[in-house]
């Protein structure tokens, strides 16, 4: 028995429950094998970064694993024969992560994130004036740096 | 040595540069995670290409595992493969 995360993209024709119900049978698929599901996350419609198989958007959903190697093979095969699931990948872990990944804690409302997410480019621009990490590399270290204790600062004001 | 020092000053001091140091060692690093999309994004170009580490001063072994978290985030479309 190994752990493994999972995260899985399915079409977004599919609605929320009928995606919540496509991940049941999944997880069945691993409890039937003798594995076990430690975590479960519903990351919402997201929109891709370039289209899957003419789709904008999908449902990501990460599963956190228990599992011998037969039972994963069976589990990914039968993913791979699903047309709903557009894409997974399969990563082996030593521990689960403890807490809800950082999809969960940063996400929940859409246009507050992108809000977020702008701030963080902006205090990039700032030290660099071009968003682009190049020109001066040591300059450009310093910035990674600092923005980098910025975002921890920012994600703690946050929560 | 002696002269070594001197070289190593005389082509530091020009340009004033700090010396480098790896974002993700130290303290309070961020760990690096396919997932994390936003701390993948500040090590890619505009045009979405990975940055190199003599750039972004992350360390050898560190880019490794960076650039790996990215192409695993591109393969889930989180991230662009390539900005037209």
């Amino acid at each position: 028995m190994r752990l493994y995360e999972t995260v899985l993209i399915i079409r977004q024709d599919v609605s929320a429950t009928q995606a919540e119900n496509l991940t049941n049978d999944m997880v069945g698929i691993i409890e039937n094998g003798g594995g076990s599901i430690k975590k479960r996350e519903y990351w919402g419609l997201r929109s891709l970064a370039y289209r899957i198989k003419k789709n904008r958007k999908g449902h990501y959903i990460l599963l956190n694993l228990e599992a011998d190697s037969a039972t994963l093979n069976e589990f990914e095969r039968l993913m791979r024969l699903n047309e709903d699931i557009l894409r997974f990948l399969t990563v082996a872990l030593d521990e689960v992560e403890e807490g809800p990944s950082i999809m969960m804690q940063a996400r929940p409302e859409r246009g507050e994130r992108g809000d977020r997410g702008d701030r963080g480019d902006r205090s990039d621009r700032r030290s660099t004036s071009d968003r682009r990490p190049a020109a001066e590399p040591a300059a450009e270290a310093a910035a990674e740096a600092d923005s980098a204790a910025d975002a921890k600062a920012e994600e703690k004001e946050e929560a | 040595m002696a002269q070594l020092e001197i070289t190593r000053a005389a082509v530091r001091r020009p340009h004033g540069r700090r010396r480098k140091s790896c974002p993700f060692s130290g303290p309070n690093a961020p760990k690096i995670d396919y997932k994390d999309v936003k701390l993948l994004t500040r090590f890619t170009s505009e045009r979405g290409k990975i940055v190199p580490s003599r750039i972004s001063a992350v360390s050898a072994k560190k880019q490794r595992e960076l650039s790996r978290a990215i192409k695993r985030a591109r393969y889930l479309a989180l991230m662009p493969y390539a900005i037209v």
